[in-house]
């Protein structure tokens, strides 16, 4: 295949770094800003689970499982608008 | 199956693993029918050991192949359904299968970290890495760094590192393995690891990736079946809910009220609390340095990078990262179910009971040298909790005859321990053994070796660190889990920085590189080596299981400062980071960079 032109190349790996920023933003607010409040969090109680035990225990796992697969799906769509996707 | 995997295997895998996961239930209910007519604990304990590792036998059999991309990525025909099961047996090891739900038990919140540590890594995978190293398209992660930073200098650094990493991380598996089949066979720990390291040897050294993928695949599906099914039986009996998941949100609260009765210092549910019930920053700063170890260790641990470079394109390779850590996840977020369930047993029904009442499980368990003691100091014939003292290994393992299942479900567990602990071991012996052959014999010491010769190098490099490991394994040199966290450490620090700059930053230039891998791993080993075996003090209170925390800024600091240093990359090298950065099209190898 031909290669990108330049300028479409860097728009191409401008909109997948803008993807990479929001799901690492994401990752981090799950990973560390929500467990660093565990304390206050667990005064709060769902379904017998103290809220801050919840989220490391369960919530931020779900989290994970979604942003990969959006990772997957999104970054397609970004192929697909380049006509960079595989055949 | 023929010598390159076949366009029909690949289409029926769906069928192939559902009748072998039927068969393997039809096993297991047949084994519960002989125990119900007398046949022996000890028989059945044989039956799941030798018969499960006869099945991984037979697929490392059937897949032996002596084409050099078969060996070595699988032919790339995984698909990403399929890769994700057999990354998650690669990645769940003894340390997650049998240790991490004791470790929540005894640490309550404390024990989340590994929790969420274990599995985050997995969006750092698949957004910085996976997709790109498989558009590069060769063997292995030094390739990348051989590739990418010109030369045989950073080719070297990473073997290093990958070996540091993956032999310790072997280490703690070989010793898994020998716990297992000691308990199983009641033969001695030494002679175990060598039973052991036949069913680690059977699967990988004929068929090397190929034989690994579609045994790890096997090994997940009776990890998963053995994990879930004691928790799931416990939760339909005790609370009619067949998602344990879900159930122990009301267990959580009966533990709360019952720490309050018993006046326990430490909440299960408490956070950043130290021994005396105090939040402590010391704890704080433990927990998200742990957190991000281990996961900056996922998106660095060769074995787990090399999965990906065995599915068909690009796009896959993305998904495949999804299914994986789905599947890890059925397992991660069960274990603390485990715990729970656990903890309010031994609330309920062992502590404040006369000792000469106890459950069936709590007394035959005391009888296993050193696991679970029980000691009435005070001599009024009434168990107290600090009289009681349970290894954190033995709350999996238990768990069926807390639930008062019958031993064919202890025996299952045994063979989901041996299933996780086999695939990980294979995972990591294959990528040392592949690092050395590939990268080090053929890339650097003989560059005309034949198909032939490369493949008997690396069969018997894969034999002889496997010796080494059991050998190594067979001293105790430490804990299951302090190895493991150590071989996430020691990766982060040395392979991270390199891989992701070299993808993410054009700059990136081979002096940069090459000094922040040595200065990262320098430093990560240095305060991991110093602590441990040197009496050295913490620093800021961190231990050493998170010793990358310190390792990983100097790496990015100075493969920063060097690279700006020194002369930016050639406009080859740019192009070549380019094209990887795309799905489609060929790649522009810089001329001169060693590939094939």
């Amino acid at each position: 295949m031909a290669d990108l032109a330049p300028a479409q190349r860097e728009a191409y790996w401008r909109k997948t770094s803008r993807l990479m920023w929001i799901i690492m933003g994401l990752w981090v607010l799950f990973s560390f800003v929500i467990p660093a409040f565990a304390v206050q969090l667990n005064d709060i109680r769902i379904f017998g689970f103290p809220l801050g035990f919840y989220m490391a225990a369960q919530g931020s796992l779900i989290f994970y499982v979604v942003a990969c697969f959006w990772n997957a799906s999104a970054q397609n769509k970004i192929d697909k608008e380049f006509g960079v996707a595989e055949d | 199956m023929a010598r390159t995997t076949s366009k029909s295997f690949v289409d029926n895998l769906g069928k192939i693993y559902g009748v072998y996961a039927g068969g393997f239930i039809g096993f297991v209910i047949i084994l519960a029918i002989l125990e119900q007519m007398g046949v022996s604990n000890k028989v059945i304990g044989y039956c799941f050991v030798f018969l499960t590792i006869g099945v991984y036998a037979y697929i490392g059999i059937i897949s032996r192949t002596s084409e050099i991309s078969e060996y070595y990525v699988a032919g790339r025909v995984v698909p990403p359904f399929f890769n994700g099961m057999a990354t998650g047996a690669d990645w769940m090891s003894a340390a997650s299968f049998i240790s991490m739900a004791g470790g929540l038990y005894l640490g309550g919140y404390g024990g989340l970290g590994y929790v969420l540590g274990w599995t985050g890594g997995y969006v750092l995978v698949g957004i910085l890495l996976a997709p790109y190293l498989r558009k590069f398209g060769q063997f292995t992660v030094p390739d990348f760094l051989g590739v990418r930073y010109e030369g045989n200098t950073a080719r070297v650094c990473g073997v290093v590192v990958l070996f540091c990493a993956s032999f310790t991380y072997i280490v703690a598996q070989c010793f898994g393995i020998g716990i297992i089949t000691s308990r199983f066979l009641d033969i001695p720990f030494e002679i175990a690891i060598f039973v052991g390291l036949l069913g680690i040897l059977v699967c990988s050294m004929l068929g090397g990736m190929r034989a690994v993928t579609w045994t790890q695949v096997a090994q997940y599906i009776i990890l998963i079946v053995a994990y879930l099914i004691p928790v799931v039986w416990l939760s339909i009996k005790l609370y009619g809910n067949p998602i344990p998941e879900l159930a122990y949100g009301q267990v959580l609260d009966q533990i709360a009220a019952l720490e309050k009765k018993l006046g326990v210092i430490k909440p299960h549910a408490a956070a950043y609390v130290d021994a005396k019930g105090q939040f402590s920053w010391v704890e704080f700063n433990n927990f998200w340095a742990l957190t991000l170890t281990l996961m900056i260790g996922t998106a660095s641990l060769p074995h787990i990078l090399m999965r990906y470079f065995t599915t068909p394109n690009v796009k896959d390779a993305r998904t495949s990262v999804g299914w994986s850590i789905f599947f890890i996840f059925l397992l991660y977020f069960t274990a603390p179910a485990y715990a729970a369930f656990a903890k309010l047993e031994v609330y309920t029904n062992v502590i404040g009971q006369n000792i000469n009442a106890l459950p069936a499980w709590v007394q035959n368990w005391s009888q296993v040298g050193g696991l679970l003691t029980i000691k009435d100091a005070n001599g009024d014939g009434i168990l107290q909790l600090s009289e009681f003292i349970i290894n954190q290994d033995i709350i999996v393992l238990s768990m069926p005859e807390i639930a008062g299942l019958p031993y064919v479900i202890s025996g299952l567990v045994a063979a989901g321990g041996l299933a996780a602990a086999l695939s990980t071991a294979d995972g990591l012996l294959l990528a040392i053994a592949n690092a050395l052959s590939h990268d080090i014999y053929y890339k650097m010491i003989d560059k005309t070796a034949s198909t032939v010769r490369r493949l008997v190098v690396a069969r018997v490099l894969l034999v002889v660190v496997a010796i080494i490991a059991a050998a190594v394994a067979g001293t105790r040199p430490s804990g299951i889990i302090q190895m493991v966290a150590w071989a996430f450490s020691l990766a982060a620090g040395g392979l991270f920085v390199p891989l992701v700059l070299g993808i993410w930053w054009k700059r990136t230039t081979a002096a940069g590189a090459i000094a922040g891998m040595i200065c990262g791993f320098g430093i990560t080993l240095f305060y991991l080596v110093g602590t441990r075996y040197f009496d050295m003090p913490l620093w800021f209170g961190i231990r050493n299981i998170s010793s990358a925390l310190f390792g990983l800024p100097v790496a990015f600091a100075v493969t920063w400062l060097v690279s700006l240093m020194t002369q930016a990359p050639s406009k080859e090298m740019q192009e070549f980071v380019d094209s990887i950065r795309v799905p489609k099209g060929e790649l522009h190898w810089v001329a001169g960079t060693a590939h094939d």
